[in-house]
């Protein structure tokens, strides 16, 4: 019985032992599946807006990801999530589709942004008008120095858009 | 301590099996281990797909000699080095690559074979649920190899494939990031599906291979008409020399020699394809580099996933993924789901039998309107098949129940 308690014990000691090493050990495994550090610093573009011309689609590229910067005509609709530059209109919108991350072909003559993958269509504001798209084009963090902008900062329009929830 | 033959020749079969059991061993894996007469060609996948799987990896090991995962320089390692450089380079890809497709093939064989013969219940369950996880493991597999070309339909399956871990609305991109290692697919992502295609995953493999054989010794397979055998006394049988009045025969020689044959028709259509129509198993669009700007007009997976990728795209974003997500682990229900007392083929099962022609049916049609563009009719159509899918599963368990004893 005495020897019983004894067995049990030692038993439960190294269990116990033994699962905190694990733990440990998946958390090691979980870290280094992270991202690099160096991979998450080399994460700010510049563009500059001033050359930009209406209802021509230009493509930047900001951490890995395509960016959508379409200077807005006349007869669109301003939309809350329009970036402003004196009185020109932008979209300025991560250019992969919110149902799974393809990304979607501008066109000029129809002024909508249209999916192959699964059909999916957004406005000139990024808002989703058909298909499967769950959510508008997501705006990637931004902050305006004049006629530039910085994408991975994020600046007071950016804060402003993002509290009133019109992007993650 | 045990007793050792002094004048045992050393490596003789007494020898070994002093020290090893070989006879026993034998005895257990291959000359006695009882397989009933009253089978088919169907029967022999098994062992087709443990050859194909054999190939795999042979292939496999010669690839990765001159493979470098690194996203500057696994395109050309693939492309131009294998394939141009180094000597009959291209026979190990091709081989690689056509035996990952039809792989897939006889797996699928393989699954409806048991659903047909209800080979997964009254004690074979365990079969049917090792077979279905390595079907997913497969999966894995065949997704990760698909990356490590690093061409454009790797780049774009990988960014359309890990989007799915977000989750629909829990808008869970700090797991996609996580899994890749990156905002986008790129190098990290491209190293750790490399490492999880040659060793993890294949080693996972191996292990389940292993359990799934381990899961048929007991029960043993099943036959033609879900007959339920003596195996002791059909062995007896035999043994005594009444070969034709047993109902069984050992697995080495005889059923053996009957596999060989099924795989030697096999693999003459095997290295047709090799040798004469591997481009099959070679999407051109893949050859293009990865690049993460420019997404290809057309994003379909490989013939083997396009069932489970129409269940998906039918629906709105949310009750897709569900809807994926179930269709992806239903099968592994199946021994549970079929309340029937019955083993038998389903020709003999009553509505099960349209049950299972249905499934089999709406799961070609998945798999043709997968690979159709997303529009017009096609849409309704996938529409009404993904539905119908569900509609089975729900149905199966009523219309079994309902069945009668034979």
């Amino acid at each position: 019985m005495k020897e019983q308690g004894r067995r049990d014990f030692m038993g439960m000691a190294l269990g116990g032992f033994t699962a905190l090493g694990g733990l440990g050990a998946l958390y090691a495994m979980k870290r280094s599946w992270d991202p690099l550090p160096s991979v998450k610093a080399a994460g700010f573009t510049t563009i500059d807006l001033s050359a930009a011309q209406e209802n021509v689609l230009n493509i930047e590229k900001w951490r890995g990801k395509p960016i959508f910067v379409l200077k807005k005509t006349a007869d669109m609709k301003a939309d809350d999530r329009d970036v402003v530059v004196g009185s020109d209109r932008f979209l300025v919108a991560i250019g992969l589709c919110t149902h799974l991350g393809c990304i979607p072909a501008y066109l000029p003559g129809e002024k909508i942004f249209k999916c192959a993958c699964h059909g999916g269509e957004f406005d000139p504001s990024g808002h989703e008008i058909f298909g499967p798209p769950p959510s508008p084009l997501e705006i990637p963090p931004f902050k305006l120095e004049g006629k530039t902008i910085v994408l991975g900062e994020e600046g007071p329009e950016f804060i402003r858009m993002k509290d009133a929830g019109l992007t993650v | 301590m045990a007793k050792f033959d002094e004048n045992a020749r050393p490596f003789s079969e007494k020898w070994l099996d002093e020290r090893l059991g070989v006879v026993t061993l034998k005895k257990v894996l291959s000359t006695e281990y009882w397989i009933p007469k009253d089978i088919n060609f169907l029967w022999a996948m098994g062992m087709v797909l443990a050859a194909t799987f054999g190939l795999l990896l042979i292939s496999g090991i010669f690839l990765l000699m001159y493979y470098k995962p690194d996203s500057a320089l696994a395109f050309d390692s693939v492309n131009y080095t294998i394939m141009t450089e180094v000597g009959y380079g291209w026979l190990w890809r091709h081989i690689h690559g056509v035996g990952a497709s039809v792989v897939f093939l006889i797996i699928y064989i393989h699954m409806f074979t048991g659903i047909y013969y209800g080979s997964y219940k009254k004690g074979r369950e365990m079969i049917w649920i090792s077979g279905m996880l390595l079907f997913v493991v497969f999966s894995a597999e065949a997704f990760s190899g698909y990356m490590l070309p690093w061409g454009q339909m790797s780049y774009w399956a990988g960014m359309v494939i890990t989007n799915l871990f977000s989750g629909g609305s829990l808008e869970a991109y700090g797991l996609v990031e996580w899994i890749r290692g990156d905002y986008v697919p790129g190098d990290a992502f491209l190293t750790r599906f490399f490492m999880l295609h040659v060793l993890l995953l294949p080693l996972v493999i191996i292990g389940l291979i292993v359990l799934h054989f381990g899961t048929l010794r007991l029960p043993h397979v099943n036959n033609q008409k879900g007959e339920e055998i003596d195996f002791e006394e059909a062995a007896e049988l035999y043994k005594a020399g009444k070969k034709k009045e047993s109902k069984v025969i050992p697995f080495n020689p005889v059923f053996l020699s009957k596999d060989v044959f099924v795989m030697g028709v096999y693999f003459i259509l095997f290295f047709y394809l090799v040798f004469y129509h591997f481009d099959f198993a070679m999407d051109p669009v893949n050859f293009d580099p990865a690049d993460g700007l420019k997404t290809p007009p057309h994003i379909y997976p490989e013939w083997y996933f396009l069932w489970s990728y129409e269940i998906l795209r039918p629906f709105p974003k949310d009750p897709g993924l569900i809807a994926f997500a179930i269709a992806q682990v239903i099968f592994f229900l199946l021994p549970f789901l079929d309340r029937s007392p019955n083993v038998a083929p389903a020709s003999k099962r009553g509505l099960f039998n349209v049950w299972f022609w249905l499934m089999l049916a709406d799961v070609l049609v998945l798999t043709v309107m997968g690979k159709l563009p997303p529009e017009g009719v096609w849409n309704q159509i996938g529409l009404v098949s993904a539905l119908l899918f569900f509609a089975l599963w729900v149905a199966l368990p009523f219309i079994t129940k309902a069945e009668k004893k034979l």
